[in-house]
Parts: C-alpha cells; sequence; structure tokens
C-alpha cells in the first residue's frame, strides 16, 4: 500500500482540487468533510499525512489537532494544517496545539505537494 | 413761684398728656389711626432716645467733657442714615415675626428659644434700671431745684419722697395707657401720641432756653463763638478712641435698648416711615444738640462754681428770674424723663411678663392654656406687675446710689450694657449659621464682662468691688483687675469694658454657632429672619391665633401636595358627617394630620405643627405656613439631589452599555474580517488551484471544461460576495438613497419571482412551487420599489436553495393590518431550528455549509437593513410548519384607511 494522506476539509471544490494535486503524484487520497467525526475516522485507520482544514462545520480545525495529539495512535501524525483566514493569531493556536506545518489559503498547489512529501519523508518509521 | 404751683404745673402737664394719649386710643380705636400713623409721629416717638440725659445731662457733658456729647447723636445718625441696610432688615422682621420685644427678637431667631428669651431680659432689666434711676433722680433734682429758690445749690427737702412719688405716677400712667388692652402687635398708639406731644415740648423747651442764652445772656451767635473760644471747652481734644467707641457704642444702643426696639420696630405701623425718619430723625437730634455748648459755656461763665452744670437749663432762666422759661424747661426735662420712663418700663413689663411670668404661669397649671379669656387677664395682670416692678426697681437703685454718679456716665454705662445683644442681634439677622447656643454663650460672656468692668465697678467703693480689688485685681492675680483687663492698662475705663465686652461677646458667640448644631426650628427661623425679603410681602392680613381647618389645609397642601391633602381632608370630613374639604379639628383628626405631616417633615417638626395648633391659640398661621414652604424647599432640594444622583447612575449605566457595546463591536469587527477573509480566500483558493492545473496541461477535455466550469462559477461567488459586501456597508451606513413612490405589491412579487428564478438555477430540481393569492395581493405601498424586490428575491431565493422538502412549495400570503402590508414566505421544509431563529439575521451567519456555495449569508442582514430603512420589519414567523419569514411594509396612505376600516 502506498503512501495516504487524510484530506479534512468541507469545500467542495477545494476537495477536488488537492485530490488531483496529490493524486497525481501517487498518494491515495481520502477525505471527509465532517470535523465532528474527523477523529474517528483518523483513529480507525491513521493515515501517513493529514492534511487538515481549520473552518469545518462540527468541531473546528483546532479542537480535532488538540485532540488527535493527545491521543497515543496520532500522537505524532505529521499535519498539514489549512486555514483561510489568514491571521496570525491562527499561526500561534497552530503551532501551540502542534501542527507540523501551517498553509494559508490560497495556495500554490506545487507548494502543496512539496510540504506533504516533505512530511512524509520526515515521519519516523518511513521507508 | 412756689413749689406747689410747680407740682401743680407738671400735674396738668400730666392730665393734658393723658387726655392726648385718650384722644389718641380712642380716634385710632373709631377711624384706625389717620395722620397718627404719619411718619412724623413716627419720628417724633423716636425721640425717647433723647431722655433727661440729654436734656439736662448732654450740657452737663459738655461743661465737663466738650464736644463729646456729641457721639451720643452721631452713631444714632448713622443708623438711620444707613436705614435700608440695618434697619429695614430689622423692622420687616419684626413685624412678619410678631416680634413684642427685643427679647422676643432674640428668642424668635434662634429657634423661639426662652431661655434666650430670659437671658436678654435679664440683661435688659440690669442695664435699663440705671438708667430709669437717672429719669427719677433727674426728675427729682429738677424738682429740688424750684424747691430751693435760687436753685445754685442742690438741696431738695426730700429727695427720696420726690422720687417714690415720680416714681409711682409714671407707673400709674404706663400702666392706664401701656396695659388698656392686648393686641397682637404690642402696639400703643396713646403712648405713642403722648410721647411724640412729649418729644414736641422738649425740644421747644431746649431750644427756648437755648435763644434766651444766646441772645439773652449774650449777644447773639457772634459773642457766643467768641465765649465759647475763650471757655476750658475749647481746650477740650478729641480723642480719636474714645470717640470711635462711644459712636459705636450709642449706635449699637440705638439698636438693642428695649425702649428704642419698642418704638422703632414693635410700635412702627409702616416701614416706608423708616425713610422719613431716615433724615428726619438725624435732623431731631442736631436740633436737640444745637444749643448744647453754648447753654455749657454760658452756664460755666456766669454760674457760681461748684453748680451742677446738669441743670444749667434750669438754673439759667432761675437765676435771671426767668420763671416762665425756666417752668418750661422743668417741662421739656420732665417730658424726657417720663417718655424715656414709660416706653422703658413698657418694653421691659412686655419682656418680663412674656418671657418670665407667663412661662412660669403656664408651667404652674396643669391644663391647657385654651381659654383664652382666662390667659389674657393673667398677661395683663403679669404685665401691670412688672412695670410696678420696673419703676421700683429703678427707684430702688436710685435710693442706693442717689447723686453718686453724674448722668452722663450711667447712661453710658447702660448704653455698654444693653449693646451686648448685637453681636447676636446682627448675626441673626445677617449670619444663618448662628445658633442658640452660640447666641448665648455670646450673651452671656458679654453680660459678664460688661457687669465685671464696668457695672460693678461704676458703684465705687460702695459696691461690691473693695477699693483694693480696683487696684491690684482679685486675690491679687493682676491680669484680672476689672480695669486692665489681661494688663491692658492706660485704657479708658469705658471703652476698656466695650473692647473686651463687645469682642470676647463676639467671639464667643461665633466660636460656640460654629461648633454646635442648630435644632430644625432653629434653622427655620435662621432661615426665615435672614432671608426676610424673600418670605414677606409686607404687612399680611392673617391676625393671631386663627388656625382653623382650612389653614390646616392650606398647610397641609405645602407639605402633601394638593391633591393628596384634599383628599384626607375630605375623607376626614365625609367620615364625620360632613361634606366638602373642612372637617373639625378632633384630636383625632389632629393626630392623623400629624402622621401624615411627619411623613414628609419629620415627626418632630410635624408634632410641632399640628401639636402648636392643637395646644394653645398662640400659633401664627403664617408661621406654620413658612415652616411649611421651608420643608418644602427642603424637600424639593433632597428631590433635586435624588433626581440628580439618579441622572448620574443613569448617565454611568449608558457609560457601561456603550462601553459593553464597543467590546462587543471590537470583537464583531473581527470576527467579521476573519470572516470575510474566510468567504474570499476560500474561492479564491478553488480558482488558484485549478488555474494553476489548467496551466500545466495533460487534461482529458472532460476535465479541462470541468475545472475551467469550476473556476467560472468560484469567481462569479466571489463577485456576489463583493456585491452583497458592498450592499451591506453602504446600508449600514446610511448612505442608500431610497427613490420611494407608490407600487402595487403584487407586481413586486411578480418581479421577485421571475428575477429570483434567473439567478437560482444552483438546484438542480428547480421546482419551487410558489403558490399566491393575487387578489389579497392589490395593496398599494409607498416604498423603493427595487429595494422591496430585492428582499422579495432573496427570501425566495432562500426557499428555492434551503428548502429541503421532496416538493418544495413556497406560500406568499397577504394581508393589511395598521396600515400596513403584511407579507409572509412560508415553505414548507424543515424550518430554521429554535435556537437559531435569532441569528439567521446576522451577517454569515450561514447555518449550514451543505448549499454555502449559495452565498456568504448576507442575504438576510441585507434584508433586515432594508426593511428598516423603508420603515417596515422582517422577522422569522415561527410555528408555520417550515421556514416562515415576514415582512411588513407601510400601506399608500389612501389605502390605510379602507384596511383598517
Amino acid at each position: 500500500m502506498g503512501k495516504r494522506v487524510l484530506l479534512v476539509e468541507d469545500e467542495p471544490n477545494i476537495i477536488e482540487a488537492i485530490r488531483f494535486i496529490l493524486a497525481r503524484d501517487g498518494w491515495t487520497v481520502e477525505t471527509h468533510s465532517d470535523g465532528a467525526t474527523a477523529m474517528d475516522i483518523l483513529t480507525a485507520s491513521p493515515p501517513d499525512v493529514l492534511v487538515l482544514d481549520v473552518m469545518l462545520p462540527g468541531k473546528s480545525g483546532f479542537d480535532i489537532l488538540r485532540d488527535l495529539r493527545a491521543h497515543p495512535a496520532t500522537g505524532s501524525l505529521p499535519v498539514l494544517m489549512l486555514t483561510a483566514k489568514g491571521q496570525g493569531r491562527d499561526r500561534e493556536l497552530a503551532e501551540r496545539y502542534g501542527a507540523t506545518r501551517f498553509m494559508t489559503k490560497p495556495f500554490a498547489n506545487a507548494e502543496v505537494l512539496e510540504t506533504v512529501n516533505s512530511l512524509h519523508v520526515g515521519a519516523p518509521g518511513t521507508v | 413761684m412756689s413749689f406747689n404751683m410747680l407740682v401743680t404745673v407738671a400735674l396738668a402737664y400730666v392730665v393734658f398728656l393723658f387726655l392726648i394719649a385718650a384722644y389718641a386710643e380712642q380716634r385710632t380705636r373709631r377711624v384706625g389711626g389717620g395722620w397718627l400713623r404719619s411718619p412724623l409721629v413716627y419720628t417724633l416717638s423716636l425721640s425717647v432716645y433723647c431722655t433727661a440725659w440729654t436734656f439736662y445731662g448732654a450740657v452737663g457733658y459738655a461743661a465737663r467733657s466738650g464736644l463729646e456729647f456729641i457721639t451720643i447723636y452721631l452713631g444714632p445718625t448713622l443708623v438711620f442714615t444707613g436705614w435700608w441696610l440695618l434697619l429695614r432688615k430689622l423692622v420687616r422682621v419684626g413685624r412678619s415675626q410678631r416680634i413684642t420685644s427685643i427679647a422676643d427678637m432674640i428668642s424668635s431667631r434662634y429657634g423661639k428659644s426662652n431661655g434666650l428669651g430670659i437671658l436678654v431680659t435679664v440683661l435688659a432689666v440690669v442695664g435699663t434700671t440705671p438708667y430709669i434711676a437717672l429719669q427719677l433722680q433727674s426728675v427729682t433734682l429738677s424738682f429740688g431745684v424750684f424747691a430751693e429758690p435760687g436753685g445754685e445749690f442742690w438741696a431738695p427737702a426730700d429727695p427720696a419722697s420726690t422720687g417714690l412719688w415720680v416714681a409711682a405716677g409714671l407707673a400709674v400712667f404706663t400702666i392706664l395707657f401701656g396695659t388698656r388692652n392686648l393686641n397682637s402687635h404690642e402696639r400703643h398708639h396713646g403712648v405713642v401720641m403722648a410721647i411724640a406731644v412729649e418729644a414736641v415740648v422738649k425740644l421747644a423747651a431746649l431750644l427756648a432756653v437755648g435763644i434766651f442764652v444766646v441772645w439773652g445772656l449774650a449777644d447773639g451767635p457772634a459773642d457766643i463763638l467768641a465765649r465759647i473760644d475763650a471757655s476750658p471747652i475749647a481746650g477740650w481734644e478729641v480723642e480719636p478712641t474714645r470717640w470711635a467707641g462711644l459712636i459705636f457704642t450709642s449706635a449699637a444702643a440705638i439698636l438693642c435698648l428695649p425702649r428704642m426696639f419698642q418704638v422703632m420696630v414693635v410700635e412702627n405701623t409702616d416701614e416706608a416711615h423708616l425713610a422719613a425718619a431716615s433724615w428726619a430723625f438725624p435732623l431731631y437730634l442736631c436740633l436737640m444738640s444745637l444749643f448744647v455748648v453754648p447753654i455749657a459755656v454760658v452756664g460755666l461763665e456766669q454760674m457760681p462754681p461748684g453748680a451742677n452744670p446738669d441743670l444749667f437749663v434750669l438754673t439759667l432762666p432761675l437765676k435771671e428770674h426767668w420763671d416762665g422759661l425756666a417752668v418750661f424747661a422743668f417741662l421739656g426735662g420732665f417730658s424726657s424723663a417720663t417718655s424715656m420712663v414709660i416706653v422703658a418700663a413698657l418694653a421691659l413689663a412686655t419682656m418680663v411678663s412674656n418671657h418670665v411670668v407667663m412661662p412660669l404661669y403656664l408651667s404652674t397649671r396643669q391644663e391647657s392654656a385654651v381659654m383664652s379669656g382666662d390667659v389674657r387677664n393673667v398677661v395683663l395682670r403679669a404685665r401691670r406687675f412688672s412695670i410696678a416692678g420696673v419703676l421700683a426697681l429703678g427707684y430702688l437703685y436710685y435710693r442706693f446710689t442717689g447723686g453718686s454718679v453724674a448722668l452722663a456716665s450711667i447712661g453710658l454705662i447702660s448704653f455698654v450694657g444693653v449693646s451686648q445683644v448685637l453681636p447676636a442681634l446682627l448675626g441673626g439677622l445677617f449670619w444663618r449659621g448662628g445658633t442658640r447656643a452660640g447666641a448665648a454663650a455670646g450673651l452671656m460672656v458679654g453680660f459678664a464682662v460688661w457687669l465685671y468692668t464696668l457695672f460693678l465697678p461704676s458703684f465705687g467703693s460702695l459696691g461690691p468691688f473693695s477699693t483694693e480689688m480696683l487696684q491690684n485685681g482679685p486675690f491679687g492675680i493682676h491680669w484680672l483687675r476689672p480695669r486692665a483687663l489681661f494688663g491692658i492698662e492706660d485704657m479708658d475705663p469705658l471703652i476698656h469694658s466695650v473692647f473686651w465686652s463687645i469682642l470676647l461677646n463676639t467671639i464667643a458667640y461665633c466660636g460656640v454657632s460654629l461648633v454646635s448644631f442648630p435644632t430644625p426650628l432653629e434653622r427655620l427661623q435662621g432661615a426665615q429672619v435672614v432671608n426676610v425679603f424673600e418670605h414677606t410681602l409686607g404687612a399680611r392680613g392673617w391676625s393671631r391665633g386663627s388656625a382653623e381647618a382650612e389653614d390646616l389645609l392650606m398647610m397641609a397642601q405645602r407639605i402633601l401636595g394638593a391633591t393628596e391633602a384634599q383628599a384626607l381632608f375630605q375623607t376626614e370630613a365625609a367620615s364625620q358627617g360632613k361634606a366638602g374639604y373642612l372637617p373639625d379639628t378632633t384630636p383625632e383628626f389632629l393626630d392623623l394630620l400629624e402622621r401624615e405631616l411627619s411623613g414628609s417633615v419629620g415627626s418632630a417638626t410635624a408634632h410641632a405643627m399640628v401639636g402648636q395648633i392643637a395646644g394653645s391659640s398662640s400659633v401664627l398661621v403664617e408661621d406654620l405656613i413658612r415652616v411649611a414652604d421651608e420643608a418644602q424647599q427642603i424637600l424639593e432640594y433632597s428631590n433635586q439631589l435624588e433626581s440628580q444622583s439618579e441622572e448620574l447612575e443613569r448617565t454611568a449605566r449608558k457609560l457601561r452599555d456603550a462601553n459593553q457595546k464597543l467590546t462587543e463591536l471590537s470583537i464583531q469587527k473581527d470576527a467579521f474580517l476573519s470572516q470575510i477573509s474566510h468567504e474570499l480566500r476560500t474561492p479564491m483558493t478553488s480558482i488558484r488551484a485549478f488555474s494553476e492545473i489548467l496551466r500545466e496541461g495533460g487534461l482529458t477535455e472532460a476535465e479541462s471544461n470541468r475545472y475551467s466550469g469550476i473556476i467560472h462559477d468560484e469567481a462569479i461567488r466571489l463577485t456576489r460576495l463583493l456585491d452583497d459586501l458592498l450592499d451591506l456597508s453602504v446600508l449600514e451606513n446610511a448612505q442608500v438613497s431610497l427613490s420611494l413612490g407608490t407600487a402595487r405589491l403584487t407586481d413586486l412579487i411578480d418581479r421577485a419571482i421571475s428575477a429570483s428564478g434567473a439567478v437560482t438555477e444552483l438546484r438542480s430540481d428547480g421546482g419551487l412551487d410558489i403558490r399566491r393569492d393575487p387578489p389579497s395581493e392589490t395593496l398599494n405601498l409607498v416604498t423603493d420599489s427595487d429595494r422591496l424586490t430585492q428582499v422579495f428575491i432573496n427570501l425566495i431565493g432562500n426557499a428555492r436553495k434551503y428548502c429541503d422538502a421532496p416538493k418544495p412549495v413556497l406560500t406568499i400570503r397577504v394581508s393589511a393590518r395598521d396600515g400596513r402590508a403584511v407579507v409572509d414566505f412560508i415553505d414548507n421544509g424543515s424550518g430554521i431550528p429554535a435556537r437559531s431563529q435569532d441569528i439567521i439575521f446576522e451577517k454569515f451567519s450561514r447555518l449550514s455549509d451543505q448549499a454555502a456555495a449559495g452565498g456568504a449569508g448576507l442575504g438576510l442582514a441585507i434584508c433586515r437593513e432594508i426593511m428598516a430603512r423603508l420603515g417596515g420589519s422582517i422577522e422569522y414567523l415561527p410555528g408555520q410548519g417550515g421556514a416562515a419569514f415576514r415582512v411588513t411594509v407601510p400601506l399608500a396612505a389612501a389605502e390605510a384607511p379602507v384596511v383598517s376600516a
């Protein structure tokens, strides 16, 4: 099984764009749109990399990040946080809660791909 | 001329005075005064200031001390020429407060304190007794002059018995005319008239003697001036300290002397008389003193050395055997003495009976003093005994000290004594801070210092102070020497006493006033007196003891308010079986009234007010009303304070609210910016991502089409979002200009439906069934039709986007009520949860993101702003089975009555 990324995002068009970018590079892209149930998916089968939006229906990306860092199965999962709010405060929060990387929408496709790849390479236990 | 003849003339003169007095009394009773109440009579009655001391003593004074006697007239002249400063207020207070004496004045000002009344009475009696003795002495002396024709030596056959007869005669006269009746003003027209006549007699007599001396004994004014230059009188020098002290003392005396207060304030019938007296009285004094120096000079020249200069006025004509003139001069002196004694006795008797005898009498009788006839007799009897008592005191004083002291010095001692009232009097008139304790302290200190430094030493070695003590002070304490207090030596004994007594008196008065706390009644009285010109409008028609139900009602209205007081009185009257507003003043009702009043003015005042009416007939209605006015003012003031603090509280609350709002707004602003960022960046993200993908190429035809379609849609979404934001911003800043016009509701709905059909393609099934009732829509509106249509489009669009029923139906229901068209948009979806109904009109309050592609959540916020601008409203209408919005909008004017009918 190849490299697997989970994208938690609620905008259909953005999901489609990211899926296209990562899939083209050989990633298996799984998506989830509901913040409230994201943790269940994560803990059931943790992906290699998590791309996490902040503004989500049901539960905010920050809350999910805090929970998954506290959970043994996902405590060291590489996480790329995406936010459309673009305020300094959001970056601070992301760092405090333990995001591995942080990006502001809109993003360059190449940058997203590069970041996700680097997260996968840098992750412990990968080949 | 025989002594018996003289006695006959004197008696005839007295009878003449009797007739004058009787005539005046009768005339006043019959026609109410008339010319008897003229400024002339008032001014002449003031001449009671000029006693035998003036008539005989001034010449003696001039012979001894030169022009110094003038100071005794300068003081009063100053007081009268500045009448509007002080006298006007004094007289106004006296009239408005129904003052009966100087003691009553002080007592009344300081909260109707009888203790103060007694104190002033004692002071007045002690201060006046020597003065009365002085008058008896002068009459006796003048009799003596005639008893021994030639009159060069003072050797009456039996001065003691002469004095006794004179005293007894004066007592009878005073009792007859001073206590004939009691009236509320303590005015005695007969006495005043007699005094006015006596004033004329004494002035004429002195002028006659003066003319006789200048043109008879000397050769006219030029000769007199030459003789004055040659006489020892010319050698006297003015001592500034003594002059200033004497002017001050005489100015104080004319205000404080009980007899002056009696004629000046109590007997005053018209305030305007003061204006005339302000020049006429100084003129009278001027005439009285005109010939004093010539008589003194000629007397010193022509009479043998050792002749009593106090009697030059009599002895000069007698020496030249001008018996007629001598008798006339005798009558002048007799007039001076008797008028003073009569008025002084009257004033003192009023004080003694009102402040000493009556309180004692009432306290010994347990039953109340309501039966006025009974009390009036007691008062009259008390007054008669007091007059006799005062004259007896004067006579006794005369017997003990007879002939030992020159007339002038007795007069001055007396002046300084009564001047002790001055600080309390002036302070009371002009300083609200003066208190009862302060007045009492000042009076007692001043009185004590006067007794110690002037009165008791005046007896010389015959008195209680031994020569040794006068020299070295009591028990050898040097700085307590009566004539050199605190080591101040080389001061004239009189000025020394004036200085220390008035200074310590004033210090005690002010000091104790500042540290003591006035009672409510004191404060009220203080306000009444100090602000007398604000409270009174001249004479009043009220009379003492007419406190009836109506008066109580007036008072109660001022305290309780008209409606409440009237209701109270009406209820009580009804319960007594009477119609109208005026019940009988039963004890029960008075109790009730007192309780009601105490709610407003406090129980003590209420008790005093009602208790005074109920307990005796001596309460004055206007006193009560004034108390009520004052209470009203206090109430108003406290209400003002209360409303001020309420106002402050309101302001503080507003500030807190504004602050809270600002804080909320700041948070909202941050949230809003954050939201905008999110709403703008989200479509941007898709556009950027897909445009990069497209640019890289290598896509299938279908993929390319799909991705460019997404870019297109997101671009439209962005544009619409920006449009909405601008729209909202314009609306919120009230920059929008409405184009108001008449429009038909049905046309607007038609337009909205067709327009929303064109812009709401996002919903693929598309089939929103809109149900209308066109006849009900034929309403004319005055509105901006484009803006209102925009609201309708939004609501229809929302139904298209969010109605989740399998077969969505939107019902548009129109009705008219209260001049407004009410348009309801009701769909058959699942509606909006109750907890969200409040926030759907907020910006970016999109409830779910499922259909987020439609808009940014600004639609309803915009609708709300538009409806507010149009004078209508939009609200969520719960309980309709689906999402329901109610829009209300004003109807055209012509439509309104038809619809509401």
